[in-house]
């Protein structure tokens, strides 16, 4: 970690007390917490701890009965789905959520159409402007498919994928948009340890050479202490600790109710 | 050996996008055009222009309204006919109301109608999916055609409610419709509006809002969290779909038949135009014209095998095996290969490029 | 089963606005004719025609709840089924074998289906199968017709078509319409006990949640297919029976099931007395619209008047009566 020279700076993302329920069911019971412009942020806890509840709240597409989102110094009771995504923020999925009909190609070009401006008349006609956006956005989209090392399932339709690429790919996507905030939801999760390995490479990468804040979600507590330069932990909606690897990995409380149970 | 791609270099990303990358898909294309435009209307007799080629053509744009709508966005529709009969009522009501209008004009306003009318009845498409949604159209279908019936204003008070193209002429004393238009001029005219409109499909599936539509299409909620905005672009599809069968369904009233009533737009023809897709190929441009192509030919071909073969069959018999047929062919095509004729096809090139070494 | 309470608000709401629109309309019109006896007779006259409409419903139902297939050829299955039965029974059987005849029919379809089209698109997407469901309807209809002829036959039941005054004569009742609705209630009764308590019920309702899993514990997949076709055959064949004595067997049978589909959508997909009470919704609902709106907006409005209430209805409630809220994740 030292060989990289981080640059944090103040909170862009603060949440205050939130709390979200389905109908009886509590899946957020108050947990508050900050992330840092440029840091890595992990939430870590046991299946069903509400982690990915989390993420969808952040992202707007949850909307918590209780408490605040302050994003960019702007405070709201929750967030929405669309001025998210438009705002900077993007994300992956914990169970693969890539468009399975297109090309890899065409799924990262996706990623890019809060950017693109040609109307409906323009695409139709095609030639002139629309193609000429079209040729813009296709050589961002070359430059992260070179980032990613997917040169060659470039015009594959990602159904017929391989699963650590089909995680590549829509970690690709998440990239098109260019966030501010990136929101990575086990993106590691079935991989064998080459493939972990170049996943960290990628995160690092991308929280160093773009400066992109990052939320990550992972089971893996190696990676999650590796990486990350604080963690918050979650069990049954609650929050239990968040401070720094090293302190979340010495306290008593999380080593009771996680760390101890699951290893 | 002669299909290949090896060799062809893209160097440009310019070119990476063209629609046909391969040269000889190229130069195919415009073997196409020069048989569509100048021998078939050379050699072609009145009953493959009139009875065979004109409905192949409008039935193939009204696929490939259908196609962007169900086979890129994903939105299930039964309501085909309903947007064809808007159209061909629309150009009917401007037609005899502005009489001075190039048909063109008329054709076009017909497509904004009906794309209006489309925008209109897909708007539960937000809250409602899959097969509710199917259903839902249904009621789109039934009610324009009940109202086209019930109110004598669409038909301007005919007594047979039907309704009959007045003569227009395309330039100087060229008809297109009415008794003295020449079905030369007609098919000449039905394929330059139907590849022009193809052309745009194409392009617009090519963009990124196609993109949208397919991301909508494979995963709605992926697609509204990257920033894809769920009701303008299922609104988008069905605008540009209800056009498309819109400017179908007023080529179908003034050059096809040239007088027609509601009833020939009903949920049969909303069925016709699905199964073309199907057949054809749901996501593909190319798959609507196949399609349309078998829907348009196969009754032929069954009308006409028992007197090639010399057999004696009813004429309701046929048509009952006919249905049979139809039925057989859907699930037949479901399962070979979901997506259809344009995906065989597809194969067949991928074949090709490898021929005459496959390995 | 626990019925929420938004249903019963939503179901008390109907039935004000069934009663408050056509007295109103009744008022402002003097087209429209209204008194009470009347509205009773149209309306109790809708319901009873709305539980025909159930009957087509349920075959619907048990097949998406079963096996999440939206079943197009419903209507098909119906016109075959009374086709065969009224072409067996031409050949000379007697009535009852012909019934029991065609029943072996109806299981032998479902195993063909099974066979030749289910079992070749196992995991493929809903669309598809549905789709497939659709090249079926076109088959049976044009298989029927060419078995049997295409034109319309009688079927008689042999219970009188007389219509019958109630209520000292004041309401006029179809007694067949009355006969029909027992059986329906009937059929209903013994599904509901069917699914709820058998084996093979509970082991239809598995299916129904998730394919691979069912299969995973040891559930044939295949076998469930087949009763539960066979199950929607019978049912088809007591609605082919019914709306067949009404009017004639004919191709007419095939598309009634168009008019089962905004049952489907306001009851819901996947719940038999949501089948019930949307067939009993809309049955009334069209009827009394047909007489006491129609006047006022032009007739035929039965074409579609079904419909628009149920997307209006979808609006609110995208989900149906009874179908079960979809929560979204990812």
């Amino acid at each position: 970690m030292d060989m990289y020279e981080r640059k944090i700076g103040d909170v862009i993302l603060a949440l205050d007390n939130i709390s979200l329920s389905f109908g009886a069911m509590k899946v957020l019971d108050d947990v508050s917490f900050d992330v840092r412009q440029g840091e890595i942020r992990s939430i870590i806890g046991p299946n069903g701890a509400g982690k990915s509840s989390m993420l969808n709240v952040i992202n707007g597409f949850y909307h918590p009965q209780q408490g605040s989102i302050t994003f960019r110094g702007e405070k709201r009771k929750e967030m929405d789905v669309h001025k998210a995504a438009a705002s900077g923020i993007a994300r992956t999925f914990q169970n693969i959520a890539l468009f399975k009909g297109m090309s890899t190609l065409d799924n990262i070009m996706t990623g890019r159409n809060l950017k693109m401006k040609c109307n409906i008349f323009q695409q139709a006609w095609y030639w002139g402007k629309a193609q000429k956006e079209e040729i813009e956005h296709r050589q961002k989209v070359e430059e992260i498919i070179d980032f990613l090392e997917i040169q060659n399932i470039r015009k594959t339709p990602v159904g017929r994928l391989p699963y650590g690429f089909q995680k590549r790919v829509e970690l690709g996507r998440a990239l098109a948009a260019e966030p501010e905030i990136l929101l990575l939801d086990e993106p590691m999760a079935g991989m064998n340890v080459e493939e972990k390995e170049d996943m960290s490479r990628f995160i690092l990468d991308i929280n160093d050479e773009f400066g992109t804040t990052i939320i990550l979600i992972e089971h893996d507590m190696g990676v999650v202490m590796d990486l990350s330069d604080r963690v918050v932990v979650l069990d049954y909606g609650r929050q239990l600790a968040d401070g720094s690897p090293d302190e979340v990995r010495s306290n008593q409380t999380v080593i009771d109710a996680y760390l101890g149970v699951s290893h | 050996m002669i299909y290949r791609e090896a060799g062809v270099y893209k160097s440009t990303y310019r070119a990476d996008h063209a629609i046909f990358t391969i040269p000889q898909d190229r130069w195919s294309m415009i073997g196409i055009f020069a048989i569509a435009f100048l021998l078939i209307p050379a050699v072609g007799s009145e009953y493959w222009l009139g009875a065979i080629m004109l409905p192949f053509l409008i039935l193939a744009l009204a696929a490939l309204g259908l196609n962007i709508l169900t086979g890129y966005c994903g939105q299930l529709s039964l309501g085909t006919g309903g947007f064809m009969a808007t159209g061909a009522f629309s150009a009917y009501k401007l037609a005899t109301a502005f009489p001075d209008v190039h048909i063109l004009f008329v054709i076009l306003g017909a497509g904004l109608i009906a794309a209006a009318v489309g925008i209109l009845f897909g708007i539960p498409s937000l809250r409602i999916k899959g097969f509710y949604l199917a259903v839902a159209t249904l009621a789109s279908q039934f009610f324009l055609i009940w109202m086209f019936i019930t109110f004598g204003w669409f038909t301007n008070y005919s007594a047979s409610g039907v309704i009959s193209a007045p003569p227009m002429t395309i330039i100087g004393d060229i008809f297109v419709t009415g008794p003295q238009a020449t079905l030369v001029a007609k098919y000449l005219f039905t394929l330059s509006i139907v590849v022009v409109m193809a052309l745009v499909a194409k392009n617009l599936v090519r963009s990124n809002i196609g993109r949208e539509w397919m991301a909508v299409r494979d995963m709605d909620i992926a697609a509204e969290i990257i920033g894809i905005p769920m009701l303008s672009t299922k609104l988008k599809a069905f605008a540009v779909s209800s056009f498309f069968c819109g400017v179908a369904g007023a080529l179908w009233a003034f050059l096809y038949t040239g007088s027609v009533s509601p009833l020939a737009f009903g949920v049969d023809r909303s069925f016709q135009v699905l199964f073309m897709i199907i057949i054809g190929g749901l996501g593909s441009v190319m798959g609507a014209f196949l399609g349309a192509a078998f829907i348009v030919l196969l009754p032929i071909l069954l009308n006409n095998l028992p007197t090639m073969l010399g057999l004696n069959i009813k004429t309701d018999m046929i048509s009952h095996m006919e249905y049979m047929i139809f039925g057989a062919l859907i699930v037949f095509f479901l399962i070979v290969e979901p997506h259809g004729l344009a995906r065989l096809w597809s194969l067949l090139k991928e074949k090709l490029r490898l021929w005459p070494f496959p390995h | 089963m626990r019925i929420e309470r938004d249903i019963i608000y939503i179901i008390l709401g109907f039935i004000v606005l069934m009663v408050v629109v056509p007295w109103t309309a009744g008022q402002l019109s003097d087209q429209v004719f209204f008194n009470w006896p009347f509205f009773f007779e149209v309306a109790i006259g809708g319901l009873l025609s709305g539980v025909m409409y159930s009957l087509i419903a349920l075959g619907f139902v048990l097949i998406f709840k079963a096996s999440g297939v939206f079943n197009f050829s419903q209507g098909a299955i119906v016109l075959f089924a009374a086709l065969t039965l009224v072409g067996l029974h031409g050949l000379g059987l007697p009535m009852w074998l012909a019934i029991v005849a065609t029943m072996g029919v109806m299981f032998l379809l479902a195993v063909a289906i099974e066979r030749l089209v289910l079992s070749k698109l196992v995991n493929q997407e809903p669309i598809i199968l549905f789709m497939a469901t659709i090249g079926i309807a076109y088959f049976l209809d044009g298989f029927g017709q060419t078995l049997w002829g295409s034109e319309v036959k009688v079927l008689n039941l042999g219970i009188s078509e007389a219509p019958g005054f109630y209520f000292d004569g004041q309401i006029l009742i179809n007694d067949f319409d009355l006969f029909a609705a027992g059986i329906a209630a009937v059929m209903v009764v013994v599904l509901g006990i069917f699914f709820q308590y058998t084996r093979i019920g509970r082991a239809l309702r598995a299916v129904a949640d998730d394919h691979q899993a069912a299969l995973s514990v040891g559930i044939p997949l295949k076998h469930i297919w087949i009763i539960v076709w066979t199950v929607a055959g019978l049912v088809g064949l007591v609605a082919g029976i019914m709306w067949g004595s009404k009017m004639g067997v004919q191709f007419a049978l095939s598309l009634i099931a168009l008019k089962a589909l905004p049952v489907l959508i306001l009851g819901g997909f996947t719940s038999v007395p949501g089948a019930i009470i949307g067939g009993l919704i809309i049955g009334a609902g069209e009827k009394l619209a047909e007489v006491f709106l129609a006047p006022m907006i032009g007739g035929g409005i039965e074409e579609w008047f079904a419909y628009m209430l149920a997307l209006a209805f979808l609006a609110f409630r995208p989900q149906g009566l009874f179908g079960e809220k979809i929560i979204e994740r990812v």
